[in-house]
């Protein structure tokens, strides 16, 4: 158990890094334009030089990086770019919101696509239509046209919910729930399409299992057939899943932040992006790596509770 | 019940091809998704023709005007022509969604092949590089690297296809460790075939359907991905695109709404046909060819007043026919059995594979696969019904009075939970004991079916026990509440010989124990001559031959049993040992 969860903490540690590198080569590699982004067009030569380098563009990729690498280590992502922060601040500051966003929509996206999953599984019938039914629209409707159609719903039409804008949980939790519930559901649909049939397939599989006819020749009741047997059989299946989705919901973030004005990781990448922030970009991508790389491993964790083989080998 | 599932062949042909196809058209799901795309996808490539403005042309008194006067659905922010842009903006996203398709297929198609066919080293590399493509949260990796890929969407989407890659090669890997080692890989192996042309003519074409529908999918998300992008402001502003509408769109939401519908609409409506014809292409490929309609239940016979059974008499069965669902109604794999079992008598239910004996076994516990029904026919216990639909009255006795040992031990265990648990739990929902007081029992059971050490069996997980000592608990647990009637289906079929004379013992001592009826499940005449009373003959879903162990040896009255009698005998002249299981297969 503990030498596998190492080799996962490894190969996450070994990703990391190479993902930096290659990000790290990208983004460095094509600054030639950054510092005319930033200036504007109407800088002079002499400003666009004098830019590149008080920025360090001037030195050799290779020095750029192994400065980079020798600070990123320390926990200092450099300073930002275009704003007056430093990168590890102005993330410090955007992780919370969309982590709290994401993670509420996954929760919610669990719940529902158990319970839906579930219930195609056992009964069929108009379960198995309204997954079928819910997995297409969720998969064609992007979701950030979900969010502008929620928008356009519940804030310009009926008034009933703030239409952008985020308030933290500490300025008013009620507010802040309310500034969450048309994001939230513009990211869940979109999951539980996919989430929803997986489980379902699990189920099925689990029930099909000979222990389970066994379970039942032994007089175990129905119900704890299904919740206590097939389910705990069907986990891994499930938690696959909702690290996949986790992964998903993080990229649609950055979209669904922008309809909603939420300032989370995703508008600050797409910000950075567009202008050419590149230390932020740099930030963005491997504080993700490594938000990742977490929750897979919690992943495995809650895997090796649901299935013991796991946890000797 | 390997009868049921038959293995498919590859489809070979292309005449299969084109029935495939056309079959995917008769589909009304299949064809309305095709023709939707049809008309989307030629609507992108004679947009110029379709859309009466220019796309880009500007007419500063139509900004966010209404529909109508030329504007067939009204101007956006800028004064456009919303209509012509929606039809324009179909060729940017059918190139973009092509171009990653394209590179996500050939990229993960060619690796799955590779790594599959030749596995090792080169499939964990493959996979490990796959994983950590798919740990990336795509979209944020795509906006980092935009200033890199420049305005050109296309650019990104050649990334977005490299990042989409896996999921063809985990579909490709998957499907050709599948079939590598089918017959007639091998065959072409060893008509001296190289590998790259078996990959390419022989397991290429096997994984070729799942491919198309995986092709479906990853256009469907590349469309919405890029419309995502667009929406954010990246790629070319002077192409119209529906994302870039979207955002133009979203910034008057407040004066011109319902400029956000057409271009969403359009998206989803060209996904959802790409999903949908996935979704027709699946479907087809599952059912193997044939449309299958669930077939009509049929009531079981009105219920004659059944001749009364003498009192000694535990199980009757009478006229029992059972039977699954197939391509045209039922098909039966039990076609009239009637048997009897006596308190205290010990029946063998002798048959090849498929004779349906382990069906008939499942259908007197209430507990026949998804899809199977007992379609006539009655099976009384003691005097109590068990034909009824509901099944109420057989799930009341089983585990109490009727008990089951099945065929593979180590499948028969909930690997998820401990063994004493296994045991614990049925008992108490049964008998309606304390948890402690099942625990003492189950300790005692372990004990007597002789095995060492039950305080460890008891905290085991089943993977952690041998397949002849898993047995053991599964007899264990099927006599715990002291049954009537044990069916044991084919007990010791999955054990090694060794272990096998044990088992049959250990079922013989807790027969002559509890006194139990036991129904006998086996395709062997030698553990029929050491343990039964009478043995019941099945072939092709009927009996054929019911008698006491004695007279049926002595003088067998069917061809068939005395076939499979002889079967047995010569094989044991002519070999110096055989162990006596392994001549068949499990019915």
């Amino acid at each position: 158990m503990i030498r596998y969860l190492l080799k996962r903490v490894a190969s996450g540690i070994a990703l990391l890094c190479l993902v930096s590198t290659i990000t790290f080569m990208m983004v460095f590699g094509a600054t030639g334009n950054v510092a005319r982004n930033i200036l504007g067009e109407n800088a002079t030569a002499d400003q666009v030089t004098a830019l590149n380098s008080r920025l360090g563009l001037d030195r050799p990729l290779m020095v750029q990086f192994g400065d980079w690498v020798s600070h990123a280590v320390r926990g200092d992502l450099g300073p930002s770019w275009t704003m007056s922060e430093s990168v590890a601040s102005a993330l410090a500051s955007r992780l919370p919101v969309t982590l709290s966003m994401v993670t509420i929509a996954v929760a919610m996206m669990a719940l529902l696509s158990a319970m839906l999953g579930i219930a195609a599984a056992v009964r069929g019938g108009w379960a198995d239509r309204a997954i079928q039914i819910v997995s297409v629209a969720g998969f064609a409707m992007p979701n950030f046209w979900l969010g502008l159609l929620l928008v356009l719903t519940f804030s310009v039409k009926l008034g009933l919910l703030p239409a952008t804008g985020y308030v933290s949980f500490s300025a008013s939790p009620s507010a802040w729930a309310a500034s969450l519930v048309l994001p939230v559901t513009a990211l869940v649909l979109s999951g539980i399409a996919s989430a929803s049939q997986q489980i379902r397939g699990a189920v099925i599989d689990a029930l099909k299992q000979d222990y389970v006819r066994t379970l039942r020749a032994r007089g175990v009741s129905p119900r704890s057939v299904l919740y206590r047997h097939a389910l705990r059989n069907a986990m891994p299946a499930a938690l696959t899943v909702l690290s996949v989705q986790f992964i998903a919901l993080l990229g649609g973030a950055a979209v669904i932040e922008r309809v909603f004005a939420i300032p989370g990781m995703g508008s600050l990448t797409v910000s950075a992006a567009l202008i050419g922030d590149v230390p932020v970009l740099m930030g963005v991508v491997v504080t993700l790596i490594i938000v990742v790389v977490l929750v897979n491993i919690l992943i495995d964790f809650l895997n090796a509770w649901a299935n013991p083989k796991v946890r000797m080998s | 019940m390997s009868d049921i599932n038959t293995a498919q062949p590859p489809m070979p042909a292309a005449s299969q091809r084109r029935h495939f196809v056309r079959s995917v058209l008769t589909n009304p799901t299949g064809l309305v998704a095709s023709l939707a795309l049809l008309i989307v996808i030629a609507s992108a490539i004679f947009a110029p023709l379709l859309a009466p403005n220019d796309p880009s042309a500007v007419q500063i008194f139509k900004v966010n005007a209404v529909a109508g006067d030329g504007y067939l659905l009204g101007g956006d922010g800028s004064g456009r022509d919303i209509w012509s842009r929606l039809v324009h903006g179909g060729r940017n996203t059918f190139l973009g969604a092509l171009i990653t398709v394209v590179i996500a297929a050939s990229i993960g198609v060619t690796a799955g092949l590779f790594a599959g066919f030749y596995g090792r080293k080169l499939d964990l590399v493959a996979r490990w590089i796959s994983d950590g493509i798919m740990a990336l949260p795509a979209l944020i990796v795509l906006l980092a690297f935009y200033q890199a890929l420049g305005a050109s969407i296309y650019l990104s989407m050649a990334v977005f296809g490299v990042m989409l890659s896996p999921g063809f090669f985990r579909l490709t890997r998957n499907l050709v460790n599948g079939v590598k080692h089918e017959l007639y890989i091998d065959a072409a192996r060893v008509s001296g075939l190289s590998d790259l042309r078996i990959i390419t003519r022989h397991i290429l074409l096997s994984v070729r359907a799942p491919v198309v529908i995986q092709t479906s999918i990853v256009a469907g998300i590349a469309i919405v991905v890029q419309s995502g992008l667009e929406f954010l402001g990246l790629g070319d502003p002077s192409t119209p695109t529906w994302g870039g509408m979207l955002q133009d769109a979203f910034s008057n939401i407040y004066v011109s709404p319902q400029a956000i519908l057409w271009p969403g609409l359009a998206i989803t409506a060209t996904v959802a046909s790409l999903v949908l014809l996935a979704n027709a292409i699946r479907d087809r490929m599952q059912q193997g060819g044939v449309q299958v309609r669930a077939p009509k239940v049929l009531p079981l016979a009105a219920s004659e007043p059944l001749p009364p059974t003498t009192s000694d008499m535990l199980l009757d069965v009478r006229d029992l026919v059972v039977a699954y669902p197939a391509n045209d109604g039922w098909r039966e794999v039990v076609k009239g059995v009637s048997l009897s079992l006596k308190r205290g008598e010990v029946l063998g239910l002798v048959g090849e594979s498929g004779s349906g004996k382990s069906q008939t076994a499942f259908a007197i516990l209430g507990l026949l696969s998804p899809g199977g029904r007992v379609l006539s026919g009655s099976i009384r216990f003691d005097g109590i019904d068990l034909g009824k639909p509901s099944g109420d009255e057989v799930r009341a006795l089983r585990g109490k009075r009727i008990a089951y040992v099945p065929q593979e031990p180590m499948a028969n265990l909930d690997p998820a939970f401990r063994i004493g648990f296994q045991l614990v739990e049925p008992m108490m929902t049964v008998l309606g004991i304390s948890r402690a007081e099942a625990t003492r029992r189950a300790l005692k059971l372990l004990a007597r079916v002789k095995l060492p050490d039950p305080e460890r069996v008891f905290r085991a997980y089943p993977h952690e026990i041998s397949g002849g000592m898993a047995q053991r608990v599964l007899i264990a647990g099927a006599v715990a509440c002291s049954p009537d009637l044990l069916i044991a289906d084919e007990p010791t079929t999955a054990l090694d010989v060794t272990v096998q004379a044990e088992v049959l013992d250990l079922l013989r001592d807790l027969q002559k124990e509890f006194n139990m009826a036991v129904m006998l499940v086996t395709h062997n005449f030698g553990v029929v001559a050491d343990s039964c009373d009478r043995v019941a003959v099945m072939k092709d879903g009927r009996i054929v031959e019911i008698n006491t162990v004695a007279d049926l040896f002595a003088a067998p009255s069917h061809d068939y049993t005395r076939m499979l009698l002889d079967s047995v005998l010569e094989a044991g002249r002519t070999r110096t040992y055989r162990p006596p299981m392994t001549e068949g297969m499990r019915a």
